[in-house]
């Protein structure tokens, strides 16, 4: 007999090992989430996958799916509070979206978008915060990461380097380079590495790609993140 | 109630005015808005100052300088609906991007060591309003009600929440008319 798990009403098989994540994506439901991908090890950093699993508040992304597990996933209450999360997110960083070659590509933005969010509510910090464009394919921009770490996994465990860190703790938490001068040149990233394409924000760029698509053609402008997600999710879960 | 006009008024503070364009590219729809709607203080009628009893104050771009702040509290005092319009009413936008340049830094650039400045000198008559130290989004200042965002919200984004309003409906906008560039 089939193992399932309940969320939002409705049964869900899952397999054991699974996490709620794998089991919801695969049954083409769709959790919110940024620093989750399922290529790499689940990270469970950003908290916008919470859900309530009989009542208490899990990541789904890195909780076991169980039997006897009732989930709830979209509610007004666990929106409102993915809804603050996102907002945290773009106050904390320098997120001007006008002026984003990852405008309409962005997870963040779609995101944001899914939720109904029309302003960021909290005061902002405009940190201070370096760009480094010294690669000649490459470029990071500090002001838009939102410290997922999708590229310290996607270069460690996709690519067999180890480009990128996360140095620092809590509001001193900073995405470095592995080089000894500290500069993305210096690293040993290529153009072609996932590492480079993974980030769901501005933050990693492609140079002179920025604007092949024209804005109002990007992959946002007119679908909703959850259709796209459970598109490209869902399949890489039945490879 | 039904013969009375909504009293809209609107104001560019640290914006370009491109949200004031874009709300004119309302074209033949400002027709039917105006059988709705009286402007008040606004660019499009030059009047100085918000009546007391204005429905609808729009407000476009952030909080660069003194004077902006008076007349954010002057749109806030008057108006029973206060909306942010745009990126930067809403985040600073391009304007807040000088935030992490300290002010004496921006002024000595664009006024005493940039590139083609003649006779250079940082600007100090009485008249021109003192710049504040960091660019502020409308809610760090006063109350907000409504956000529009885009960069500029378009013309439908503009019709869509005033028709919502003046037929008595929560303004809600739908995903195509949600975008924050």
């Amino acid at each position: 007999m089939n193992k399932s798990i309940v969320i939002d009403g409705k049964n869900i098989p899952f397999e054991d090992g699974q996490t709620i994540m794998q089991a919801a994506t695969a049954a083409g439901v769709y959790i919110p989430h940024l620093c989750h991908n399922p290529k790499f090890t689940p990270h469970g950093s950003c908290k916008l996958c919470t859900v309530k699993v009989n009542g208490r508040n899990c990541s789904a992304c890195t909780f076991p799916a169980a039997e006897g597990q009732t989930i709830t996933n979209i509610t007004q209450e666990l929106n409102d509070d993915r809804e603050k999360i996102t907002q945290m997110l773009f106050v904390e960083g320098n997120h001007f979206c006008p002026s984003c070659e990852k405008t309409g590509n962005c997870n963040l933005q779609a995101v944001a978008y899914h939720l109904g969010m029309t302003d960021n509510h909290f005061p902002h910090f405009f940190e201070n915060r370096e760009v480094d464009a010294s690669h000649p394919d490459v470029m990071i921009d500090h002001n838009r990461c939102i410290f997922c770490t999708l590229c310290v996994r996607a270069s460690q465990q996709e690519d067999g380097k180890n480009v990128f860190s996360i140095s620092g703790r809590g509001i001193e938490k900073r995405l470095v380079v592995n080089s000894e001068s500290g500069l993305l040149k210096d690293s040993d990233l290529d153009v072609n590495d996932c590492a480079a394409h993974i980030c769901p924000t501005g933050a990693i760029l492609i140079k002179r790609t920025g604007y092949k698509v024209p804005i109002g053609q990007r992959i946002y402008d007119h679908s909703h993140i959850d259709t796209i997600t459970l598109a490209a999710e869902g399949a890489s879960h039945d490879e | 109630m039904t013969n009375k006009k909504v009293k809209v008024a609107t104001v560019s503070l640290a914006g370009c005015f491109g949200c004031h364009m874009s709300f004119l590219d309302l074209d033949e729809r400002l027709v039917e808005l105006v059988e709705h709607v009286e402007f008040d203080r606004s660019p499009l009628t030059d009047i100085e100052h918000c009546s007391s009893d204005c429905d609808i104050g729009l407000i476009e771009g952030g909080v660069c300088n003194s004077e902006n702040v008076h007349v954010l509290r002057e749109f806030r005092k008057n108006c029973k609906i206060l909306v942010a319009v745009g990126a930067c009413a809403i985040n600073g936008g391009l304007p807040a991007m000088r935030n992490h340049i300290s002010l004496e830094d921006c002024l000595n650039e664009a006024y005493v060591s940039g590139v083609g400045v003649e006779n250079p000198q940082i600007p100090n008559d009485v008249e021109l309003p003192l710049l504040l130290d960091k660019v502020h989004p409308l809610h760090e200042v006063v109350k907000i009600d409504y956000f529009l965002p885009g960069c500029p919200p378009s013309a439908d984004v503009f019709w869509k929440f005033l028709t919502d309003l003046l037929a008595g409906r929560e303004p809600s906008l739908s995903y195509e008319l949600v975008h924050f560039d």
